[in-house]
């Protein structure tokens, strides 16, 4: 087993795998950007180095800073968590070259998954089930109208390097096809810097399921079970459930099989995730394959009873799966709420600053991974999740009701966050029905909710302010005394007063 | 102590005074209530009132004030009516009107040019934060008089990007 472990990441995701590091009795090393000081995963870890200045590229995509902190350090692997460095083959190849081990699958597996275009010639090879299309680039537009045609309008058109619904455009009609094209490609070129599309069948009102899957390096390749994932807003998950409300057994055994072999296709090892597109038929699609730990793994972590990081971090160290397929039991149901600063009141704009006040949900079937706490002020310069809530029950139903349970005792004050969205989602009866497809999130956002205001409330409200008045300084938190003695936040004192008082104590 | 409160845009008075057991003697309009407060914890007052229980949050943020009741967030505004202090200014919907950058980030692109007439909700800029980038919308009809910064420029909360007249 490794003695030490780099996380090369920062947020809810760093904080979750130096909790593993510590489970196992492994030494846990932070790396953070400048305005990352302060964040949780530097209080929570054994060893801590500063890597530049807040640009990603010059602190957490700065694959050469990283790997000085490993040797600096004497870390024997390196976590790449989700986002930044993790679905970087060159990465992945510098940490051989470094002789550090890379907790995830190899650079040429990774290679073939992360273009598009080639994970799906090669998915054609091993007889996948794929949304009909391209499988290599378009070359013109005259290519474009002829595939077009041929598997029928609406189409898909997508960058191959993209991600997060960048470079993705959807045609209804040949007379857009042009404009749709220049347009996916120069958004591709400016996003990932190449600006192959290709195209695919748009499937009308699919669901975005996925398959959990875990190879070790010794030829075993097992599945997890399957995420619903199509609770989604600009093609970001918001919300994601397992098991899937509409996969049955025999279904999970067919998605699970074909997962496999799209893994081992890839020669992949350590923790993926196989993407499919399931149509209304409930005919599936792969879609892609995602060659990282995910956000939402701990929904299947809930459900199979399982500690994905333990085994990602036991897989790299060389061991044997400790199960086999058989082994592998789906109980309850699961579901994660994506905790995210941003406004729902204004059009989702994100929400930097210091969070005031945070009141966190606990209790039965609750699980919180966060990277926040009271008194942080959130920096502006990476991506808005906050944390996750996870809610698990006996069935869907109950995972509802003490997700629901949790959101009314969840509280952060300062910033804005969506936490009212999660609200609103849960009581949805089509949500309730489990009636999901990834065009739910619009379609609901588009509906004006009805809001009425408990005159009972109102009243509270005004008593409660005088209250707060009343009682003045002594009952105000974070928010009004940073305001008051002007601190930056998050910082206890300035260095020139603890050198100070440090002065005032020697000096007696 | 006698308290001039606006909750959602509604004016109430309140009435609070301590009493002598350690709780409030508090009157609503002038009509008494019985409340028990206890302050759980700074911004974080567990309320009693006709033996209802409520825990309340209170938000400051630069000088908006909110109070949550359970999940519901009332925009608050307390007053002391002996002092001159406080006193609103009426909202102004005639004239210029300036657009603001609602969070830290950087000026990406400016899709509109000052002169250009614009329409209600027209993209005029995009500013990026946390990896979104964020379309600014002109809050009116009319022509764009003034754009205050360009593409690269870095701003905070509350900094006027434009305005439009």
């Amino acid at each position: 087993m490794f003695k030490k472990i780099l996380i090369a990441n920062r947020g809810e995701i760093a904080v979750r795998v130096i909790r593993a590091c510590h489970e196992m009795g492994v030494a846990a090393v932070a790396v953070y950007s400048d305005v990352d000081r302060t964040s949780l995963h530097v209080r929570k870890a054994d060893e801590a180095y500063p890597i530049g200045s807040p640009a990603a590229s010059e602190s957490y995509l700065n694959i050469q800073k990283i790997l000085d902190v490993a040797a600096r350090s004497g870390a024997d692997a390196i976590h790449p968590g989700y986002g930044f460095l993790s679905e970087n083959p060159r990465f992945a190849e510098a940490c051989v070259e470094a002789g550090v081990k890379f907790i995830g699958p190899t650079a040429a597996a990774m290679e073939m998954m992360g273009s598009k275009t080639r994970a799906r010639q090669a998915m054609e090879h091993a007889g996948i089930p794929f949304v009909p299309g391209t499988s290599r680039g378009l070359e013109s537009i005259k290519q474009a109208e002829r595939v077009a045609e041929q598997i029928g309008y609406p189409v898909m058109l997508k960058a191959a390097a993209g991600g997060g619904g960048k470079g993705m455009r959807l045609v209804h009609a040949p007379e857009q096809l042009k404009s749709a094209l220049e347009a996916a490609a120069s958004e591709a070129k400016r996003s990932f810097g190449d600006d192959e599309v290709y195209m695919e069948k748009a499937i009308v009102n699919p669901r975005h399921i996925e398959m959990q899957i875990l190879a070790d390096e010794h030829g075993n390749t097992v599945y997890l079970g399957e995420r619903e994932c199509s609770l989604q807003r600009r093609h970001q998950k918001v919300l994601e459930e397992a098991p899937s409300p509409i996969v049955d057994a025999h279904m999970r055994r067919h998605m699970g099989e074909v997962a496999v072999r799209v893994a081992q296709a890839a020669n992949y090892t350590n923790a993926g995730t196989v993407e499919f597109l399931v149509d209304q038929n409930k005919k599936f699609y792969f879609l892609e394959m995602n060659t990282r730990l995910q956000v939402e793994h701990p929904v299947t972590e809930l459900i199979t009873g399982l500690d994905l990081v333990h085994l990602q971090i036991r897989i790299a160290a060389g061991e044997k799966l400790p199960f086999k397929q058989d082994d592998v039991h789906i109980r309850g149901h699961a579901m994660e709420c994506r905790i995210y600063a941003e406004d729902p009141d204004d059009n989702y704009f994100p929400s930097p600053g210091k969070i005031t006040l945070l009141l966190s949900p606990s209790g039965p079937g609750i699980r919180q991974d966060s990277g926040m706490y009271e008194g942080w002020t959130v920096p502006m310069d990476y991506d808005p999740l906050l944390a996750k809530l996870i809610g698990y029950g006996t069935d869907r139903e109950q995972a509802i009701a003490r997700l629901t349970r949790a959101l009314g005792e969840y509280f952060v004050g300062g910033i804005k966050t969506n936490i009212s969205l999660f609200r609103r989602i849960l009581r949805d009866p089509d949500f309730q029905a489990g009636r999901l497809d990834t065009g739910f999130l619009d379609r609901m956002l588009k509906r004006k909710e009805a809001l009425e205001v408990d005159p009972q409330a109102e009243r509270v409200a005004v008593i409660a302010a005088g209250m707060f008045a009343a009682l003045g300084t002594q009952a105000a938190g974070a928010g009004e005394q940073a305001a008051a003695n002007g601190t930056a936040g998050g910082r206890v004192a300035s260095n020139w007063k603890i050198a100070g008082r440090k002065e005032a104590l020697t000096s007696d | 102590m006698i308290y001039d409160i606006t909750i959602d845009g509604k004016n109430h008075r309140l009435e609070l005074n301590r009493a002598d057991h350690g709780g409030w003697a508090c009157r609503l309009e002038g009509q008494q209530i019985e409340v028990d407060a206890v302050l759980a914890r700074p911004d974080v007052l567990s309320l009693r009132i006709d033996n209802q229980a409520y825990e309340v949050k209170c938000e400051r943020v630069g000088n908006e004030l909110h109070i949550w009741v359970g999940s519901v967030r009332f925009a608050a505004e307390v007053r002391d009516p002996r002092s001159l202090r406080g006193r609103s200014r009426a909202a102004d919907d005639y004239g210029p009107r300036k657009l603001i950058a609602p969070m830290p980030g950087k000026v990406v692109r400016v899709l509109s040019h000052e002169g250009e007439t614009v329409e209600v909700g027209a993209g005029i800029l995009v500013v990026e934060a946390m990896k979104m980038q964020n379309e600014i919308k002109s809050p009116k009809k009319g022509t764009l008089r003034k754009i205050l910064v360009t593409e690269g420029t870095a701003v905070n909360a509350g900094d006027v990007l434009a305005v439009v007249d």
